[in-house]
């Protein structure tokens, strides 16, 4: 089969990151080809210097034999590279067939030419064999249907390269299928599709290659038939199974007494189902998965940031309702989110502000620590976890990412929680920090507290964890405990078969 | 924060000084202190207090555009009390000075709540919320007046922005009980601290557990108690309640002075003590061209153009501009 795209030696480097080196990608017409990777491997850059986003420093991009170089989103439309990606980029309260030819428009001499528009909107969606009433306003329609109204305006323009950036990430099973249906009638008309994903078992049912990404770099293509999932996420991950030796396996006394926090096949919509586990003081549990695979969510049930849908949840035996995140801190919870600028930092209040806020919102109102106690306790964690500078006065926005990691960390420890939720807090930081978090959790373990940690790296979850969930495509697979542990077992969970 | 603003009003103040002769001189009389810098401060009052209530609301993230609207609402409420006009609601009893002040202010508090549900409960964005009561906050005022212009006598409440104390006209001392009750309450309680992290980042103020619903609450409240003081010391001063101009476009005037006072519009950060010094920049700017004897028409004309240029003097992205411009040329 002739190549319809052609990548060789693209590299990408932002201000000295390597985001892409020494890259070869091909699609075929008619295939769908899966990227798959970690965060970080390098698919969003690699997506964005095909359509145009991004300049690559090197290397170069052919289609259909001759070389291209799209300096635009819109110019690599006009050569026949669409793309689609995870968040709906429409008008929600235009018609569909407004959105599918918005900016471009029949027009006539009495602006636009209603009927014609009107034709051509269901033009475009008879080719994806949808029916779709394309007066109804687009927001009125599911997110699957508006994922399938993005694909149709895509394809209006006679593409022959369709870029599918995670769009499934948001669909429940049925809609899966349906926009699965799509995809496989467009590849029998000869479109090459790029698609990318999280989950295993779609890149499995859809695909006929797949390329992984690692560190910026290619790892291989295989033909989706000859690879193993085990094979599949070991190099997605970086480590192969057979070559991991369990000397990481912990001896851990087992946890007594009753547990802190129980969860019963809790649940929501749209989000991760069927979720089991239970949680003792001196307990440290991992949620391991890939990127998607449901860790977030389960953190986000149990702090009550999202509600449930389904189960039932228990804190010292006896079942909560309805948790917020403002009860969950009174029954000592702390919370630490993946995303330390958007859910966890407040950028122009200082490091003394921003470590001792949990502690104030637990005294309340009127008991406002005098500032004296405030700079005493404020020094003391900012020792306790140097954090540099030390100055505690500096608004946090001026801090590095591990400061301001660490910051958020000792704003946790600041009210000593009976268990903590941490959600990638190793993430973005230097090893030295990354090294003295992971102690941290150790002597919190010791101490008898409990602890939910999430990391993509494997290694310091066995190092870190007595008891490991693994969690695939939103569903738990399996809880692993004391000496089952270890890199080895973990990815063979993962990767399922 | 507010140095910008501090440094304008200094300057207009000695253009003052030296362009109108006598600005600076105070005298004494009948126990009474009188010269034109104790009239910038006596007439900006009014917007002082709403920028104090303003400055809170603005830092959670939101605005009040409602504070003239309750200005006039108070204000009839107050007048109503007292002169009992025919046809209104007021009607019949005897005058009730006494009541005057405590219902008055109880009708701003009340108006505030109004904005803080649609605002925290019914989570209305700010702006659209607060026109509401911005538009049909006059209304209600003209049905309490039964639209008329309410007025009355009534030496006690007159008193209110009239007397003086220590020298100085009530008015001021009102404004500046009101920095030092809101500078208490949000740096002695952990209000300020909870007003701030709402403003600065919501999603991590819910995290770690900040009530925001009562935040908001709280602050949408306390702008009405202000706006309602305001409300009572403009009609105390003329004795009369005028339902249709009470306060008219107050409201801006209080969040560009809560603006030029270096709070910025996005929530976060605040300083009251610069939202009152945006205030008499105000003032002193209006008595500035009313003394030089310029057209009133071009008053709100300059008023934007100095306020435009103290908002790009705090703005960092523009002082590096600039000092890349004209370092650029020294070097």
């Amino acid at each position: 089969m002739a190549d319809l795209v052609q990548l060789k030696g693209v590299g990408k480097s932002f201000l000295g990151t390597v985001a892409l080196s020494d890259v070869d990608f091909d699609l075929r017409a008619g295939e769908v080809h899966a990227l798959m990777g970690e965060n970080g491997a390098g698919k969003s850059t690699l997506i964005k210097t095909i359509t145009g986003v991004y300049k690559p420093d090197s290397g170069t991009i052919c289609l259909e034999g001759s070389p291209i170089q799209p300096h635009s989103p819109a110019d690599a439309v006009r050569l026949g590279i669409s793309t689609v990606y995870q968040e709906v980029n429409l008008v929600p309260n235009l018609t569909v067939m407004e959105n599918l030819l918005l900016g471009r428009e029949p027009a006539g001499t009495l602006g636009i030419r209603w009927r014609e528009l009107r034709r051509r909107a269901e033009q475009a969606l008879g080719r994806l064999s949808l029916n779709i009433d394309v007066r109804a306003p687009l927001g009125s329609l599911s997110i699957a249907l508006q994922q399938m109204v993005a694909i149709a305006r895509a394809l209006d323009v006679s593409a022959k390269v369709l870029i599918l950036d995670e769009p499934t990430s948001s669909l429940d099973a049925d809609e899966v299928e349906s926009l699965f249906r799509v995809i496989k009638g467009l590849k029998a008309q000869g479109i090459g599709i790029v698609f990318v994903t999280h989950f295993l078992e779609q890149v499995y049912e859809i695909s006929d290659r797949i390329t992984v990404l690692r560190n910026g770099k290619r790892v291989g293509t295989w033909n989706a038939a000859d690879l193993s999932r085990l094979e599949l996420v070991s190099n997605m991950i970086g480590r192969d199974p057979a070559s991991l030796d369990r000397v990481e396996s912990r001896e851990v006394e087992d946890a007594s007494g009753a547990a802190i926090l129980s969860a019963r096949q809790i649940g929501r919509r749209g989000s991760v189902r069927g979720v089991d586990l239970d949680l003792k003081g001196g307990e440290t549990l991992g949620l391991a998965g890939l990127l998607g695979s449901g860790r977030t969510e389960v953190a986000r049930l149990l702090f009550g940031i999202d509600g449930l849908d389904s189960g039932e949840l228990k804190v010292d035996g006896s079942r909560v309702s309805r948790v917020r995140p403002g009860h969950s801190i009174k029954l000592g919870f702390g919370y630490l989110s993946e995303d330390r600028k958007r859910e966890g930092i407040f950028p122009e209040l200082s490091v003394r502000e921003n470590v001792l806020i949990l502690l104030q919102v637990k005294r309340g109102w009127y008991r406002r620590l005098p500032m004296r106690r405030q700079e005493e306790l404020a020094k003391e964690l900012v020792l306790r976890l140097r954090i540099s500078p030390p100055d505690i006065e500096r608004p946090i926005q001026f801090l590095s990412g591990g400061n301001q990691q660490k910051a958020l960390l000792a704003r946790l420890l600041g009210v000593e929680p009976r268990l903590l939720i941490l959600d990638e807090p190793t993430r973005g930081i230097d090893v030295g920090a990354k090294f003295e978090i992971m102690s941290l959790v150790e002597d919190l373990r010791k101490a008898g507290r409990s602890c939910v940690f999430i990391s993509s790296e494997l290694a310091e979850v066995v190092r870190t964890c007595t008891k490991v969930l693994v969690l695939r495509d939103r569903h738990p697979v399996r809880t692993l405990t004391g000496a089952e542990i270890s890199e080895a077992s973990i990815i063979t969970e993962i990767a399922g078969h | 924060m507010w140095t910008w603003a501090a440094a304008v009003l200094v300057a207009v103040l000695l253009f003052n000084a030296v362009s109108t002769p006598g600005f600076f001189v105070l005298t004494m009389r009948d126990g009474r202190i009188y010269g034109s810098l104790v009239d910038v401060l006596n007439r900006a009052a009014p917007v002082g207090l709403l920028s104090l209530g303003m400055t809170l609301v603005i830092a959670t993230g939101g605005v009040d555009l409602s504070v003239g609207a309750i200005m006039a609402i108070a204000g009839t409420v107050a007048a109503g009390l007292i002169a009992r006009p025919t046809g209104s609601p007021f009607q019949g009893g005897r005058p009730s000075p006494g009541l005057a002040v405590p219902l008055g202010l109880g009708s701003g508090v009340v108006a505030g709540l109004f904005n803080g549900v649609l605002i925290s409960v019914l989570e209305l964005q700010p702006i659209v919320a607060t026109l509401l009561l911005m538009v049909a906050g006059r209304g209600i005022a003209q049905l309490l007046a039964n639209g008329q212009i309410v007025t009355f006598s009534d030496v006690g409440f007159a008193g209110l922005a009239r007397n003086a104390f220590l020298g100085l006209p009530n008015p001021v001392w009102l404004m500046l009980a009101g920095l030092l009750v809101f500078g208490l309450l949000t740096r002695m309680t952990s209000v300020g601290l909870f007003v701030e992290a709402t403003g600065s980042n919501p999603i991590a103020s819910r995290y770690v557990g900040v009530n925001a619903r009562a935040v908001r609450l709280t602050v949408y409240a306390l702008s009405g108690l202000c706006a309602a003081l305001a409300g009572l010391i403009t009609t105390a001063d003329i004795q009369a309640a005028d339902a249709n101009n009470s306060g008219l476009y107050l409201e801006l005037d209080a969040i560009l002075a809560v603006s030029v006072g270096g709070t910025a519009l996005a929530g976060g950060r605040f300083s009251l003590v610069g939202s009152l010094i945006g205030a008499l920049l105000m003032q002193s700017m209006t008595t500035t061209i009313l003394t030089r004897g310029v057209a009133p028409e071009t008053t709100l004309v300059l008023k934007a153009a100095i306020v435009v240029g103290v908002c790009l003097l705090q703005a960092p992205s523009f002082r590096e501009a600039v000092a890349a411009r004209f370092g650029g040329l020294r070097t």
